[in-house]
C-alpha cells in the first residue's frame, strides 16, 4: 500500500510542474511588457526599460520561467502585484480561507444531496419521486450557476428577507453561495449515483444475494452500495475543482472577497502577477485534493489494494 | 450492385431504428422541439425584430413587460425582447462553433494517441493531464486575461478548455473499439488498416462521441454565458445573454424581468442540447439504457 502512495506522489510532481508552466506560459501571452503597465504608457522609455531590467522581464521566456520557479522554490515568492507593489501571496493567503469554505462547504453538501438522491432515485425507479427528482437534475444542470445564485439571492434576501444578500461579515452569509455552488454539482452526483446504482443492482452478485434470501435493505446498503460509490469518489474530488472554479463567479455575485473574486478584480486591473500565482494556487490545491481522493480510492477498492499486497 | 443496395438499405433502416427509439422519449423529444425552437430564433432574427430595435435605445427605460415591449425594456430603453432574440445567434454560435472545434483537435490528437500508443500516448496524455489540473473556467479565465475579453477570444479560452475531456474521450473510445473481437475477426481475415478503421473503427467510435458533442453545447453556452457576465467574454452592446444577465445586476431589485427572461432563455437552449444528447445516446445504445 505505501508503494502506490508514494508512487503516486512521485507522479503528482511532474504534473504539478506542468500546471505551473501551463499557466505562465498563458500569462506571458499578455501583450505589453511589465514596465508599462506599472508606469503607465506616459512614462519616459527609459524608465519602463530600466524597470523591465530590473524586474527580469528583458530576459528570454525560459529564463524568467527558471528565475519564477526558483522564487517559488527558495523563498515561496510568487511575484509582486502591480498594483499594490505587495507579495502577491501574501493577498492570496489573506482571500484563500473564504474561497477554500466555500468549496468545501459545497462538496460535502452537494455530495450528501447528490448520493443520497441518487441512491433513492435508483432504488424506487420510475417512480413519480424518481421522475421528479431526474426533471430536476436536468433543469440544474441546464442552469448558469451565477443566474441561480441571483434568482435565491432575489427569493431569500430581498422578497423573504431570511438571509443576508452575502458577503463574509456572518456565517449566514455562506448559505445562500454555498446552496448555489452545490446544486449545480448535486445535481451532476445524483445522475452518477443513480447510474452506478441502476447498473451495480443487475450484477450477478446482487442477484445471487437476493436469491439466497439477503433481506432488501442489506442487498442495497451493504452489497449494491460499496460497489456503486466507487466512481462517486471520483467525482467527489472532481466537483471539489469545479467548485473552486465556481467559486470564482459565485464569489463576485455574492460580493465575497476569496481568491476568486481576487482574480477577477485583477484581471481587470490587468495585474498579471495576481492572476498568474492565484490561479496556479488554485490548480495546485486541486491537484493536492485529487491526490487525497486517489490515496483515498486505494483504500476503499479491495483491486487496487490487492494489487499492491506486499 | 445488389450488394451495394443491400448495403444502402441497411443504413436507412438503421437510421429508422434510431430515429423510432429517439422519437419513443418523450424527454428527448421535448428536447428537440426545444432545440428547433432556439434554432429558428437565432436563423430568423432579422425575420422577427430588426437589429435595429435591439440598439435604439428609448426613453422608456427599466420598463416591465408591456405590449409595446413585451420583455420590456431595459437601462438605455431597449427593447428586451429583440436583444434576446438577436442574442440567441450569439450564444448558439459560440456554443456550437467551440465544441465542434473541440472535437476536432481533441478527436485528432486522441485518435492518434489510442492509435499509435506507446510514447506518443503517453505524451500526449500526460500532457493532458497537466491542462486538466487547471479547473476549466480557471483556465478560460487566464485565457481571457493574457489576450483580452472579446469574442475571439472568449471562443479560443472555452475551446481549450473542453479539448482535455474531449480528447480522452475519444481515445477511451477508439481504444475500446479497437479491442473488439470483431475488429480482430476483421483482422484475421486480412481487412486492410483503412477498411478496418472506415468501416469498423469509425462507425462504432461515432456514437458517444456526437452524444457528447451535443451535451458539451450546452456546457459552453453556461461557461460563455458566465465569462461574458464577468464582463471579460462577449463585449457590449452586443446582445449575448451572459451579457445582458452582467447589465441586469445592477438593475435586479428594480426591474427584476432583465434578470429572468434572459436566464430562462439560456436554460432552455442548455437544456435542448441535453435532453437531445441524452435521447440520442438512449436512441443509439439501447443497452446503456437504465
Amino acid at each position: 500500500m505505501y508503494k502506490y502512495v508514494i508512487k503516486r506522489i512521485l507522479l503528482t510532481i511532474p504534473v504539478l510542474l506542468g500546471a505551473v508552466f501551463l499557466v505562465f506560459t498563458i500569462m506571458y501571452l499578455t501583450p505589453g511588457d511589465p514596465g508599462t503597465l506599472i508606469l503607465g504608457i506616459t512614462a519616459k522609455p527609459e524608465d519602463i526599460a530600466a524597470l523591465n531590467h530590473k524586474l527580469g522581464a528583458d530576459l528570454p521566456f525560459f529564463e524568467q520561467f527558471f528565475n519564477y520557479l526558483k522564487g517559488i522554490v527558495l523563498h515561496f515568492d510568487f511575484g509582486t502585484s502591480y498594483r499594490s507593489g505587495k507579495p502577491v501571496f501574501d493577498s492570496i493567503l489573506s482571500r484563500f480561507p473564504t474561497t477554500f469554505q466555500l468549496a468545501l462547504w459545497s462538496m460535502l453538501l452537494s455530495s450528501v444531496l447528490g448520493i443520497a438522491l441518487g441512491i433513492i432515485s435508483a432504488v424506487k425507479q420510475y417512480s413519480v419521486l424518481d421522475n421528479a427528482l431526474t426533471t430536476l437534475a436536468m433543469l440544474l444542470s441546464a442552469m448558469p450557476g451565477f443566474w441561480l445564485g441571483l434568482m435565491l439571492m432575489v427569493l431569500f434576501a430581498l422578497k423573504l428577507g431570511w438571509l443576508p444578500f452575502g458577503g463574509v461579515d456572518t456565517w449566514q452569509g455562506y448559505i445562500l453561495p454555498v446552496i448555489t455552488l452545490s446544486l449545480g454539482a448535486a445535481a451532476s452526483e445524483m445522475r452518477l449515483t443513480r447510474s452506478t446504482m441502476l447498473e451495480t443492482i443487475r450484477q450477478d452478485y446482487i442477484r445471487t444475494a437476493r436469491s439466497k434470501g439477503v433481506p432488501e435493505k442489506t442487498v442495497i446498503w451493504k452489497h449494491a452500495l460499496r460497489n456503486a460509490l466507487l466512481p462517486v469518489v471520483t467525482s467527489m474530488g472532481m466537483n471539489f475543482g469545479g467548485s473552486l472554479g465556481g467559486a470564482v463567479i459565485i464569489e463576485t455575485v455574492f460580493g465575497m472577497p476569496g481568491v476568486g473574486m481576487l482574480i477577477v478584480e485583477s484581471i481587470r486591473q490587468k495585474d498579471t502577477p495576481v492572476v498568474m500565482a492565484a490561479t496556479m494556487f488554485l490548480a495546485v490545491l486541486f491537484c493536492f485534493v485529487m491526490l487525497g481522493v486517489d490515496i483515498l480510492y486505494a483504500y476503499i477498492d479491495p483491486r487496487i489494494k490487492a494489487k499492491y499486497k506486499s | 450492385m445488389n450488394e451495394k443496395r443491400n448495403r444502402k438499405s441497411k443504413k436507412t433502416n438503421q437510421m429508422k431504428e434510431i430515429w423510432r427509439r429517439f422519437r419513443k422519449s418523450k424527454t428527448a423529444m421535448l428536447g428537440l422541439c426545444l432545440l428547433i425552437f432556439v434554432l429558428c430564433i437565432a436563423i430568423f432574427a432579422d425575420v422577427i425584430t430588426p437589429y435595429e430595435n435591439a440598439i435604439s435605445q428609448s426613453a422608456n427605460r427599466l420598463d416591465g413587460p408591456s405590449a409595446a415591449h413585451i420583455f420590456g425594456t431595459d437601462e438605455l430603453g431597449r427593447d428586451l425582447f429583440a436583444r434576446i432574440v438577436h442574442g440567441s445567434r450569439y450564444s448558439l454560435l459560440i456554443g456550437v462553433s467551440t465544441s465542434v472545434l473541440a472535437l476536432v483537435i481533441g478527436g485528432l490528437l486522441g485518435a492518434i494517441a489510442a492509435y499509435y500508443g506507446g510514447w506518443v500516448d503517453s505524451i500526449i496524455m500526460r500532457l493532458t493531464d497537466v491542462v486538466m489540473t487547471v479547473p476549466p473556467i480557471l483556465l478560460s479565465l487566464a485565457v481571457v486575461a493574457a489576450l483580452g475579453g472579446s469574442l475571439r477570444n472568449l471562443l479560443i479560452a472555452i475551446t481549450i478548455s473542453c479539448v482535455p475531456s474531449m480528447l480522452r474521450l475519444v481515445r477511451s473510445v477508439v481504444l475500446g473499439v479497437v479491442d473488439e473481437d470483431y475488429i480482430e475477426a476483421a483482422r484475421s481475415y486480412g481487412a486492410s488498416d483503412m477498411r478496418i478503421i472506415l468501416k469498423y473503427v469509425i462507425p462504432n467510435a461515432l456514437g458517444p462521441i456526437i452524444v457528447t458533442t451535443t451535451m458539451n453545447v450546452a456546457n459552453m453556452i453556461l461557461s460563455a454565458a458566465g465569462l461574458s457576465f464577468l464582463s471579460l467574454g462577449v463585449q457590449p452592446p452586443a446582445p449575448e445573454w451572459g451579457a445582458l444577465l452582467s447589465d441586469a445586476k445592477t438593475y435586479m431589485f428594480t426591474a427584476p424581468h432583465l434578470l429572468y427572461i434572459p436566464g430562462i432563455f439560456i436554460v432552455i437552449a442548455a437544456l435542448s442540447f441535453n435532453l437531445a444528447g441524452d435521447g440520442l445516446r438512449d436512441a443509439l445504445d439501447p443497452k446503456l439504457k437504465d
